[in-house]
């Protein structure tokens, strides 16, 4: 079955969606994550959506989703990327992604993980529960 | 049919031997009339006048000697070439309608003199003549000013799209933090097009504030307010920081009294006071060096 | 209005939904519109398709490259022969949903056309079409 990959860095989770996904398929990337979240312990989530050209009401409920579930979950979420057309068309489509933090960019959403969780990614924080040892294969569950 | 034929070309044949034997005469007396049209103007030098005078009678004379009777068909393609030049330059150069279809209309007088006066004798003939030339010169004139006024409207569409671009200039303050001064009326087309420039800038910047001045925006309605706002939404959207800055007391006003939600939009009495909050924003403060030195101490 | 171009696809899989935007994209594309107005159509367009297919049971799109007045733009047109929409004012209440999405399907997608037009009976089926300017 078709999976958008899910990478782990240190205590952090990084998707990436290259492709222009239908509807099952982002079904599938929000369970993946919610159950790569509790498997991992994992305090940040990064969505990079850079490479999509349009989201739509379903796509933008997607990451309303994600980044609500990531909260109950005790992880923060980023989506970075958001192009300056898509991000016109989410404004005039009456989406406004309330309670999702965005930044511009891989390296700007890194850092504001890294600032939202006190955990600097690599490394695991001090005092902080040691991360299960779970594979890094992107399409493991 | 043969007949007319050879007729009109014998008639048009007399006119185009006035132009060429009596050119230097009808010259000379064609430059004294358009100067009387033109002189309130003197963007066109007179160099610049008789050369194009002299050249439009030769080109004149050719397409006539050829009998042609139609000014739309290929004998004529170089006094149209000709005209539509001459057109779009005085279009161009701020000459007025009237001045710029002057140029043909005004050689009527010096011309139909010559043709009465030609050695040919009886009236019917000169009449003939008048009025041959006259239909020409007509629709040369008209040609004309048709050619000016397509001139015109590119001229204006053009500067319409060129005042678009200029009116909404993002610049860039400091490192990370970008400004759009906002000047005059606000409508959807111009505020379409500042905030795409604003977003590609962002992107391009990897900006982390934008500053959107409205000190030169003298009203604000409903809807001028939703394109802001929606210019704030997806400058977040993207991950960027939107302030607004210069609103004016008015402007203020008006919002509230419009019921505008403007919602968490951080907003700014002036530029300069957006700017020191985008400096704090992005980890900067700006002190005087001597108060600087105090501080430290 | 003249029709420079019409394609008719088919809207029966999600698969579909995803080749409809990509179609209404390079017709976007070819069309002249910006990528602003690209972006806007495409995503309205698969507002619809999703609409045509979740509510409609599959359906077709009609893709027309079209030209009014020296202006060129696309004309999409959704249609399915499902249950119909009850109450048209309702449908187009942001917020109001039958489905799983946000609600926004075709209200979003109205404010994202310069031209849109839906026709619903009860028991017959469902078309909207859209228009996007250049």
């Amino acid at each position: 079955m078709e999976r958008i990959p899910i990478l782990r860095m240190g205590q952090f989770l990084i998707v990436s969606i290259q492709v222009d996904m239908h509807d099952r398929l982002a079904l599938t990337l929000q369970s993946d994550l919610a159950t790569r979240i509790s498997e991992t312990g994992a305090r940040g989530v990064l969505l990079d959506i850079s490479s999509l050209e349009i989201v739509d009401s379903f796509i933008g409920r997607m990451i309303s989703n994600i980044a609500g579930t990531s909260r109950v979950l005790d992880a923060e979420t980023v989506v970075v990327g958001i192009q300056p057309a898509v991000a016109i068309t989410l404004v005039e489509l009456g989406l406004s992604l309330p309670g999702v933090r965005t930044a511009l960019n891989v390296e700007k959403g890194m850092a504001m993980l890294r600032h939202a969780t006190g955990f600097d990614g690599h490394d695991a924080a001090p005092g902080s529960t040691p991360l299960s040892e779970s594979s890094d294969d992107s399409a493991a569950v | 049919m043969a007949d007319t034929s050879r007729a009109a070309r014998s008639e048009s044949g007399r006119i185009a031997r006035v132009l060429e034997q009596d050119s230097a005469n009808l010259l000379e007396a064609w430059i004294a009339a358009q100067s009387k049209v033109l002189s309130a103007r003197g963007s066109i030098s007179a160099n610049e006048l008789r050369s194009q005078s002299r050249e439009f009678i030769s080109l004149l004379q050719k397409a006539i000697a050829s009998g042609a009777s139609s000014v739309d068909g290929p004998d004529w393609d170089d006094v149209r070439g000709f005209l539509a030049d001459l057109s779009k330059s005085r279009a161009i150069q701020g000459f007025s309608p009237r001045e710029t279809a002057m140029f043909v209309f005004s050689l009527k007088e010096p011309l139909f003199e010559r043709l009465g006066a030609a050695a040919n004798p009886d009236a019917d003939t000169r009449t003939t003549d008048v009025w041959n030339a006259s239909l020409i010169l007509d629709e040369l004139g008209i040609y004309t000013t048709e050619v000016y006024q397509k001139s015109r409207e590119q001229l204006i569409s053009r500067q319409q799209q060129d005042l678009l671009e200029l009116s909404t200039p993002v610049v860039k303050l400091w490192d990370g933090i970008l400004a759009l001064p906002m000047v005059g009326t606000l409508d959807s087309s111009r505020t379409q097009v500042a905030m795409e420039s604003l977003l590609q800038r962002i992107v391009e910047t990897g900006s982390d504030v934008a500053i959107l001045d409205i000190t030169g925006v003298p009203t604000v309605d409903t809807l001028t307010a939703q394109h802001l706002l929606k210019t704030v939404n997806a400058v977040h959207l993207m991950g960027a920081e939107c302030i607004i800055s210069g609103i004016r007391p008015q402007i203020a006003q008006t919002i509230v009294h419009l019921g505008v939600e403007l919602g968490d939009v951080v907003t700014k009495a002036s530029l300069a006071d957006a700017f020191r909050l985008a400096l704090s924003r992005t980890g900067r403060t700006v002190t005087r060096i001597d108060a600087h030195v105090n501080d430290r101490a | 209005m003249t029709v420079l171009r019409c394609e008719i696809v088919p809207v029966r899989s999600q698969q579909d939904v995803v080749a409809v935007r990509q179609s209404v994209r390079s017709l976007a594309v070819a069309q002249g519109l910006s990528l602003v107005d690209q972006t806007k159509v495409v995503t309205a367009a698969s507002e619809l398709a999703r609409n045509t297919l979740d509510h409609g049971g599959g359906g077709t799109a009609r893709l027309e490259a079209v030209i009014d007045n020296g202006r060129t733009g696309l004309r999409l047109t959704f249609e399915d022969r499902g249950p119909g929409i009850k109450d048209v004012d309702l449908a187009l209440t942001d917020g109001f949903t039958t489905g799983n999405g946000l609600g926004l399907g075709l209200g979003g997608a109205k404010r994202l056309s310069n031209e849109f037009d839906l026709w619903s009976r009860a028991g017959e089926g469902t078309r909207v079409t859209i228009t996007r300017w250049r």
